[in-house]
């Protein structure tokens, strides 16, 4: 445990950039998801292909997708960042579109029959009926993300991924366990908050 | 005050609705009847543009409502579909607030006019205002549905079998005292049932339609005494007799004055039940409470 | 890419090899561990509970971190790799079992007691069959997860394409890179579909 109090500082940084990183990445993938969701959700067409070429982007492995993206991003924070980003987006994007499909024909045509603008609609009725899916969504999303975020130390984003990799590489146990250990605490304690928030 | 002329909808798989002529005077309740799958509800729905008709006009209170923004249209219709369509995330007072809200009512105002609509569709405000849809019972969430709909005293009210979920005793009682108030209220109404008997008590008109087109309309009890044929006969019912008596009561015939024995019934009765008391007791005539007596003559006179 | 393929066929082979041979063990180990045990805690509801709370949690874990935190207790190499995937492989497999076998039509199963099946033949025969689809859906997310873990392998020198990737990244060798990168990313691809194919053909059977 000598390394753990001598380094506290580093830990913590690793463990700030770490959140940093899944929050920013979490918060661009929703910024294209949410628009691009509630205009593929009724257009039968667009959906079937964006949820497709999503979901073919979600199965690909962590590592393929960075290695895919080096030669065109670089390395680096940002790098990593989109290459995250990219990764949460599909998760975000299905929830988004199943949140608003499961939203009863009954109810949309009592908004359309009251006088809701489209706009009121969307923002009074259908969002806030798929917001149980989108916080689903969001709790895939985040497991999602704290777990490539550790892959992504590989291509220079920093986090506790450092602490494993270079562990690793150093033949260092204890790093690696500092980092792995934080990594699923963070994790874990990512899912029972949003679980938290799906409940309330 | 509803006025569709030469109004059609053609679905892309057949059936809609074909040079539908159609007006309602302000005031009136028109019952629209007909089978499953006619196009009673594409009717309303033409009506406030939820579907935009192939052909045709409509007229509501003598403006064109196909030059107007729908949006703006329908804040001024009450809608109850068939089917409910409360928000599910929204508690019942909510709900019911839902077009005060979006025509900028205050708070105050609103709230006085969503207890208001409550109790008009029989359900305490201070028991159910703060539950949620889903802890309602079907019949419940289309009495909230109803008032919902008249929350902010449209003049047109569109109403899709608003009572189909409550139990038959009740939807009756119901159904009268709701059309009773809309008539008191002079609110125009256009509405959707099933069931015959119900249509003829309490539309001024009745409206059969068959495939996408109006095959009669007329008062019920003309419709009654004169189907336009053999669709509308039997469409009616073999009973279509009786079914007209219930229209008429007592006080609406002329009274034999010779003093009859037997239980007296009030001039309020309808002929139909009046010719089954004579049935019971197996006698030509039965007392009034109010004086005289009802012969089976003068009943039979009144068609 | 094609240039680096054409130079090096051994060394891809020899990856693509590994990597399906960890794949294939990982899964195996972890559907020979789930399966029966899903069987066991069916009708367990108590221990059903923890057992998926347990499934639930060591599925949220990062892949990565259960590879590294493996090497204190069993070294680098093949078989440490094989034991994280096989725990990658466990949590999809026994919650998907565990809702399929605790999901079947319970007049199925009221049916099957009372033309005298034992508990054991109505698990097998009926509660089973039930829940096979499923099974087949816990599967599919099992082999893409465990196929996807094994691409990370290569930081435990375990093997597989991830080597391709990270020699190829020490090297500052693009192609290589590259070749890695598609590869693992068709693998994956071609796991999800040819699972997903399979459960469709066995629904419609
Ligand atoms: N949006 C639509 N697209 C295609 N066809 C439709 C649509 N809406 C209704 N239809 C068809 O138009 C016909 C009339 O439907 P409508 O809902 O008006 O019937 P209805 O008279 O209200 O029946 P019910 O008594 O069962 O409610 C039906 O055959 C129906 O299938
Ligand atoms: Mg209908």
């Amino acid at each position: 445990m000598r390394w753990t109090w001598r380094n506290l500082d580093t830990i913590g940084a690793a463990l700030g950039e770490h959140v940093l990183l899944v929050g920013a990445a979490l918060l661009l993938a929703g910024v294209v998801a949410l628009p691009l969701g509630v205009l593929v959700a009724r257009r039968p067409l667009w959906r079937a292909a964006v949820l497709g070429a999503s979901a073919g982007l979600y199965s690909i492995p962590t590592l393929a997708l960075f290695a895919l993206l080096v030669p065109l991003l670089g390395l680096g924070f940002r790098a990593a960042l989109l290459a995250l980003a990219s990764y949460a987006m599909p998760v975000l994007l299905r929830a988004v579109v199943t949140g608003l499909e499961g939203v009863a024909l009954a109810v949309r045509e009592a908004a359309d029959g009251m006088g809701l603008t489209p706009r009121q609609k969307l923002w009074q009725v259908e969002l806030p009926l798929a917001l149980p899916s989108v916080l689903a969504g969001l709790r895939v999303a985040v497991a999602t993300l704290v777990s490539a975020a550790t892959v992504a130390a590989y291509i220079g984003g920093g986090g506790l991924g450092v602490l494993i990799l270079t562990g690793l590489d150093q033949g260092h146990t204890e790093k690696i366990l500092v980092g792995a250990t934080l990594v699923c605490a963070l994790a874990l304690a990512a899912d029972v908050a949003l679980r938290r928030m799906q409940r309330a | 005050m509803i006025e569709l002329r030469g109004v059609t909808k053609a679905w892309p798989g057949g059936a809609g609705v074909q040079a539908l002529d159609l007006s309602v005077p302000e005031g009136e309740c028109c019952a629209l009847i007909g089978p499953s799958g006619c196009g009673k509800t594409t009717t309303l729905r033409l009506v406030n543009r939820l579907v935009e008709p192939d052909a045709g006009s409509i007229r509501i209170g003598g403006a064109d409502a196909l030059k107007q923004d729908p949006v703006h249209l329908r804040r001024g219709i009450g809608y109850v579909i068939q089917e409910g369509g409360l928000f599910p995330h929204r508690r019942i007072g909510a709900n019911v607030a839902t077009v005060p809200a979006l025509l900028g009512w205050n708070a105050a105002r609103t709230r006085a006019r969503v207890e208001e609509v409550l109790t008009l569709v029989g359900l305490d405000p201070a028991r159910y205002r703060d539950r949620w849809p889903h802890q309602l019972s079907g019949g419940e969430r289309q009495r909230v549905g109803v008032a919902r709909a008249l929350a902010a005293d449209p003049p047109v009210l569109l109403l899709d079998e608003p009572f189909g979920a409550v139990d038959p005793l009740r939807r009756a009682q119901l159904q009268a005292e709701v059309l009773s108030l809309l008539k008191h209220l002079r609110k125009t109404v256009l509405l959707v049932t099933h069931d015959v008997q119900e249509a003829v008590r309490l539309g001024d008109s009745v409206a059969l339609m068959r495939g996408g087109r109006l095959v009669q309309h007329a008062a019920p009890a003309e419709m009654l005494a004169h189907p336009a044929d053999g669709f509308v006969a039997e469409f009616l019912g073999a009973d279509r007799a009786l079914t007209r008596l219930g229209l008429f009561r007592i006080r609406d015939v002329p009274r034999d004055a010779a003093t009859v024995a037997g239980e007296a019934l009030p001039e309020a009765t309808t002929l139909r039940d009046a010719l089954s008391a004579m049935l019971e007791r197996g006698v030509r005539a039965v007392p009034v409470t109010e004086g005289g007596a009802l012969t089976l003559e003068a009943v039979l006179r009144s068609r | 890419m094609i240039g680096w393929l054409r130079a090096n066929p051994d060394a891809f082979l020899d990856a693509l090899l590994q990597h399906l041979a960890l794949s294939v063990s990982g899964l195996l180990i972890g559907v020979a561990l789930a399966l029966p045990a899903a069987l066991l805690l069916a009708r367990r509801p108590v221990l059903a509970e923890w057992a998926s709370a347990g499934a639930g949690v060591l599925r949220t874990l990062p892949s990565l971190a259960v590879l590294a935190a493996l090497l204190p207790l069993l070294g680098v190499g093949f078989t440490p790799s094989v034991v994280a995937l096989a725990l990658l492989a466990l949590p999809p497999v026994l919650l998907h079992a565990l809702v399929g076998l605790r999901g079947a039509e319970p007049a199925a199963v009221e049916a099957a007691r009372g033309m005298g099946f034992t508990p054991l033949q109505s698990l097998l025969r009926v509660e089973l069959p039930l829940a096979l689809p499923q099974v087949f859906a816990g599967l599919r997310t099992a082999a893409v997860q465990v196929v996807s873990g094994a691409s990370l392998a290569t930081f435990i020198g375990g093997g597989g394409l991830g080597d391709l990737v990270t020699q190829g990244m020490a090297l500052l060798d693009i192609p290589q890179v590259q070749v890695g990168g598609i590869a693992i990313a068709l693998l994956a691809l071609a796991t999800e579909g040819g699972f997903g194919w399979l459960q469709r053909r066995w629904e419609r059977a």
